[in-house]
């Protein structure tokens, strides 16, 4: 299968992980391990700065994987683009998922603020990986700032209820020039095949294996899901049809 | 625009008691069959009728928490400033009226407590005081807090109803989020266990919340003092106060906090007893009801409770609290708002978490934001 490219960086694994969640770090490393997931998210809010070590960044490391800090708890472009400046200085990385949700409730990101945050950022150099809603024509704006991937929700944080936004993923994954990372709303690994084989480059997925009763258990799934939707993709789906098609009726009687 | 005074003027005390106690099985059943939960519902959810669909209702709870905040609860510890006040509150150990020995936390006496709650690991601490506005005013907590800022990423405050103009200064330096209690949505009620002071107005107290609101401020933490009057018709005025809240300040937080009566200093027993079962039934009605409320249970709470609460709704706890003015450091016998029930320090309570195959986290914001 085609590796995934991402500001010059090569990805196997095609299934990202968010941190937050889980009921113990040494839970969430071996779910990330079980995943084989390459690329972690984790909210910046969470490490602990002051510490001569932070747990959770150490169990990522041990786990060798790329870490990938969010911004979440920003409501505007300016707590976000010091959020990111302060990851990028405290963790000494450049890339950083932008999560700017104003809306406490449904955590909906806010699409001006998410522009003019990617805007400032991919300014100073960032990779910028934008946590949107599924429209189309913000993706096409985050491009020309300078947006290194878009990252359409599939449904509400947390919400587990799947592909909700599947007609705009589709849409977005057909015009797009930078990779899409499908996040949020991911409840089960059929939602996650599903968005693969519709063209996702990768998906993003948190709560859905974070809150299942055996997370390492659900990590392999969805590695599976990941891998056999991808597949599928490559290999070229068939062409659905709403009835059945014989072999050729409107043209046989040139034959005769 | 309509004012939550407004809003509360529409309804009767005594009319939606009777429609509380008179829900049926039936409704409780067809209630926690809906996907999307109203505040009727919450209403059917804490009537008696609920009390026998406890258990339905305490796994919808943690399964609701689960999915929304994960597996996880986080740590505070309330740092009280003060305890001088000028209201008389019948019932707490802080009312003008009883004849204790007051005090206040000078700068250093304040770095001194901030360091020993440093030495715990705590990162998110609640500051509180009496209601005193000459001796303990904006000014005082404005001082307070950028003092202890460099020592904590997330602060919240709990003291007597300010102006929006000093929830802005408040802002400005840091404040996450206030809490304020009604203490009951009863008007007579109130005035009768509130009789002198600024906290007799009770349109103000009302009121407050809009300010802090529309202050910016992240978070807004309301509550109803439980056993003043009966907790189920408190609890859905302050649900609709929660609702009304939440429509107009789209972008702040909520979180819902549960003080019960307890022994203090000079105060009376209890109108209304609430039992553990009760407690319970409240809090997964606040939960099935509204997926984002944050729902904060204090060492008021006995350690079995608290133990059981942890993964039924619960998403932030404190541990090893002093609520008295200089309590962890430089004055450990000065007086109590109240006596706290669960003592166990902040290990303790961090390992009966983990227990519960939850995570308890210390840091959940960044002084960036």
């Amino acid at each position: 299968m085609n590796k995934l490219t991402i500001a010059g960086k090569s990805f196997d694994s095609r299934l990202f992980l968010g941190t937050g969640k889980f009921g113990s770090i040494k839970e969430m490393t071996e779910a990330v391990l079980s995943s084989q997931t390459e690329l972690v998210t984790m909210a910046l809010k969470r490490v602990d700065f002051e510490a001569v070590s932070d747990d959770l960044i150490n169990s990522l490391q041990h786990a060798g994987v790329n870490l990938l800090p969010n911004t979440s708890g920003a409501r505007n472009a300016e707590e976000a683009v010091l959020a990111a400046q302060l990851a990028r200085e405290a963790l000494e990385t450049n890339w950083v998922k932008l999560e700017i949700h104003p809306d406490p409730r449904y955590l909906l990101p806010d699409p001006v603020e998410t522009l003019k945050a990617t805007e400032i950022l991919a300014g100073q150099g960032f990779v910028v990986m934008p946590y949107i809603h599924a429209d189309p024509v913000l993706c096409k704006r985050l491009e020309d700032a300078g947006t290194s991937v878009v990252m359409p929700l599939a449904a509400p944080i947390g919400s587990n209820k799947g592909l909700r936004t599947a007609d705009f993923l589709e849409i977005i994954i057909e015009q797009s020039k930078v990779p899409v990372i499908v996040d949020a709303g991911i409840g089960a690994p059929s939602h996650a095949a599903r968005a693969m084989e519709l063209g996702a480059d990768a998906v993003l997925v948190n709560t859905a294996i974070a809150v299942s009763p055996d997370p390492v258990v659900m990590a392999a799934a969805f590695r599976e899901a990941v891998l056999a939707g991808r597949m599928a993709f490559e290999a070229g789906l068939g062409s659905t049809y709403s009835s059945a098609i014989p072999s050729s009726p409107l043209t046989r009687f040139l034959l005769d | 625009m309509n004012t939550f005074n407004d809003i509360l003027c529409r309804y009767n005390w005594e009319q939606i008691k009777e429609r509380i106690y008179s829900t049926t099985a039936e409704q409780v059943r067809s209630s926690l069959n809906k996907t999307t939960k109203t505040l009727d519902d919450f209403l059917i959810l804490l009537s008696p009728a609920a009390k026998s669909q406890l258990e339905t209702m305490a796994l919808m709870a943690r399964t609701i928490t689960r999915k929304r905040f994960g597996k996880t609860i986080q740590m505070y510890a309330p740092l009280y400033l003060s305890n001088e006040c000028q209201n008389i509150c019948t019932y707490c150990g802080f009312s003008m009226d009883n004849k204790i020995r007051r005090k206040t936390l000078r700068d250093e006496e304040l770095i001194q407590e901030a360091l020993v709650l440093k030495e715990m690991g705590v990162s998110h601490i609640l500051l509180v005081s009496g209601e005193a506005n000459r001796a303990v005013g904006i000014d005082y907590f404005l001082n307070a807090v950028q003092l202890l800022r460099p020592y904590f990423v997330h602060i919240s405050i709990e003291v007597q109803p300010l102006n929006r103009e000093d929830y802005q200064a408040l802002h400005q330096v840091g404040v996450h989020s206030v809490l304020v209690y009604q203490e009951t949505y009863h008007r007579e009620v109130y005035r009768h266990y509130h009789p002198k002071g600024k906290k007799s107005n009770f349109e103000f107290r009302l009121d407050t919340p809009d300010r802090v609101g529309s202050a910016g401020i992240h978070k807004i933490g309301l509550g109803v003092l439980l056993g003043l009057e009966d907790w189920r018709v408190d609890s859905f005025f302050n649900a609709l106060h929660i609702d009304y809240l939440q429509r107009t300040y789209w972008q702040t937080k909520y979180s819902v906090s549960f003080p019960r009566l307890r022994p203090a200093e000079g105060i009376i027993e209890p109108n209304f007893i609430m039992e553990d079962a009760d407690l319970l039934q409240l809090i997964c009605a606040y939960r099935i009801w509204n997926e984002n409320l944050e729902i904060s249970i204090s060492t008021r709470e006995n350690e079995k409770f608290r133990n059981h609460i942890i993964s039924l709704g619960a998403t932030s706890m404190s541990a090893a609290s002093k609520t008295n003015p200089g309590g962890y450091a430089v004055d450990k016998t000065s007086l109590e708002q109240f006596e706290t029930c669960d003592e166990r320090s902040m290990e303790e309570v961090k390992s009966q978490i983990r227990k519960a195959g939850y995570e308890p986290v210390m840091k959940d914001w960044d002084s960036c934001f």
